[in-house]
């Protein structure tokens, strides 16, 4: 598989406060890399830098090769944990608002057939996420889980490259949440996404990644508490699950009869590995 | 809607809520009259607490007869030419709201070159620029306009950008990763989300624009609901002053609710989920 998002050797410097130090990650094409880590460990920082809100002081992001520019741009999708859906539009509104923009530079809004096409595909869209029924509600009538699906399919209908999810269960209730991780783990293996999701939520991190990220502070002085960065202390890759949905998805592609070699290619055993080249 | 009273209640009581409202207006009414009636007992020429009877006995020429120096029906004239004078001087304010405080919100370049300039005219009394409109707009209905508009623009601005800028970060990161360009986000995420906030500001901002058209029409005008009040003065004549001043109160009232109404009509998604 190739690397669909690289970071090499990226630092975040607030003036002496560094926040990150010595990032290097290659995040392969469909891979479900979860972020866990302390608060302040430059979680977030991580994902501002992927999203394009922020840029690295030192270091090169690049995403299928070409360096990533430091503005939010449609190839990466956001699900935040909060304020991810507009709360003027209704749920058929909030899903082809990024087709309307896309579609329609200076009047923002699409009419006639076009309207007809981008609500189909929204529709679509809407439905695949479970909120088929739900077309013409507003977000304020909506429960959080229901919103964060809408965040959702928001999000998917731009096709974006890589999908960042912000802590986007942590506001809901457990049943919910488990709803919610089934539903996340449809949409990774039916539209192939390649997901980067931060959470707080170790078994969250575990039972949705295939590979598990820990962001920590390697080096502490005590009397200077910014004078080190954290980086990545843990990169477990879930084999034993990346095995498994080759598996699932090879049945898929039996019966599809398509593209079979590369993911057929992967190791059967099932094992753990801690990669420790970056701990301590 | 109240916070304390469940749905039910409010549901089941609605109708009753508008009597419960009216009772102390009621009270106020039934005590002016107690006053009234016991002082007009004791001095028949009595002209501070008028009775209703001579109030319309007053009001009767003003509304139905022609003015025979102006040829007018001084009632009226005086209600369109202060509701002309208000209608433009909200419409130019909000207007002037809109425009500014979605650039001041929006475009952070706008917001350092211009946000310390709206401050400082924000902080001004109004009134203490009135010599200057005239001065500089002459003793017409320009003046008066100006007023209102000094008056109660500046507010607004500041309410609408302040507004504008608290938005959640969220939702514009997440517009820009849905493609949106800066004007798109303007047009389609800033607009929507700040015209509910400006009817609010605008209704906020009714009663200052009342004073400030009541106070230019007292100072220099030859018609209007607060010249007539000022003019009338003089002569204590108080039968037509309490009638102008409900009448303004219920034109006050009307546009207020004109105002919530179409707010909830035309943004019922900031109208919580009670749609």
């Amino acid at each position: 598989m190739s690397a669909a998002l690289s970071l090499e050797n990226v630092w975040v410097e607030y003036g002496d406060k560094i926040v990150l130090e010595r990032i290097n990650l290659d995040i392969d094409e469909g891979a479900f890399v979860s972020v866990v880590g302390p608060s302040g460990a430059g979680k977030s920082s991580l994902l501002k830098l992927v999203l394009g809100q922020a840029a690295p002081s030192r270091g090169k992001i690049t995403l299928d090769g070409a360096p990533l520019k430091a503005e939010c741009t449609p190839e990466r999708g956001v699900v935040f944990q909060r304020y991810s859906v507009f709360s003027h539009l209704t749920v058929l509104g909030n899903t082809i608002f990024g087709l309307e923009c896309e579609a329609a530079p200076i009047a923002g809004r699409l009419f006639g057939l076009k309207r007809k096409a981008a609500v189909e595909r929204a529709t679509e869209m809407l439905q695949a996420v479970g909120l088929g029924d739900a077309l013409n509600l507003y977000p304020a009538q909506m429960s959080g889980g229901m919103q964060q699906r809408l965040a959702i399919a928001q999000a998917l209908i731009k096709r974006p490259r890589i999908l960042l999810l912000d802590e986007p269960f942590g506001a809901l209730d457990p049943g919910i949440r488990a709803d919610m991780h089934a539903l996340i783990t449809k949409l990774w293996r039916e539209y192939s996404l390649t997901i980067l999701m931060v959470t707080h939520d170790i078994q969250e991190a575990f039972s949705l990644g295939t590979r598990v990220l820990t962001l920590d502070k390697s080096r502490v002085d005590p009397h200077a508490p910014n004078r080190f960065g954290a980086t990545v202390v843990y990169d477990l890759s879930l084999d034993r699950k990346i095995a498994r949905e080759a598996e699932l998805a090879g049945q898929q592609v039996d019966k599809t009869q398509s593209g079979v070699e590369e993911l057929t290619s992967l190791p059967p055993e099932s094992s753990i590995t801690i990669d420790t080249i970056c701990n301590k | 809607m109240s916070w304390l009273t469940s749905r039910d209640w409010a549901a089941g009581f609605r109708g009753n809520k508008v009597l419960l409202g009216l009772l102390p207006i009621l009270a106020l009414l039934i005590l002016y009259l107690i006053v009234a009636a016991d002082r007009n007992a004791i001095n028949p020429a009595e002209k501070i607490t008028p009775m209703p009877s001579a109030m319309l006995e007053a009001m009767w020429t003003l509304v139905f007869e022609k003015d025979q120096l102006s040829g007018r029906y001084l009632f009226w004239s005086d209600t369109l030419a202060s509701l002309q004078r208000l209608g433009l001087g909200l419409g130019i304010s909000t207007l002037t709201a809109l425009v500014v405080g979605l650039l001041l919100g929006v475009l952070p370049t706008f917001r350092a070159t211009f946000g310390m300039t709206v401050t400082s005219i924000a902080v001004i009394p109004p009134i203490a620029l009135l010599p200057i409109l005239f001065i500089v707009f002459g003793l017409g209905e320009t003046a008066k306009v100006a007023l209102i508009v000094v008056g109660i623009a500046p507010f607004m601005v500041r309410d609408l950008a302040a507004y504008i800028g608290d938005l959640p970060r969220e939702q514009i990161v997440k517009a820009q990763t849905l493609g949106a360009s800066t004007w798109q986000l303007m047009l389609r995420f800033a607009l929507p989300q700040a015209m509910p906030r400006l009817i609010q500001a605008l209704r906020l901002s009714l009663g200052p624009a009342w004073v400030f058209l009541i106070s230019a029409e007292a100072i220099a005008s030859d018609i209007g609901l607060g010249y007539r009040i000022f003019l009338v003065r003089r002569y204590l004549a108080m039968d037509v002053i309490l009638p102008y001043v409900l009448w303004i109160a219920i034109l006050a009232a009307l546009i207020d609710w004109l105002l919530a109404e179409s707010s909830r009509r035309l943004y019922p998604w900031a109208h919580g989920s009670e749609h």
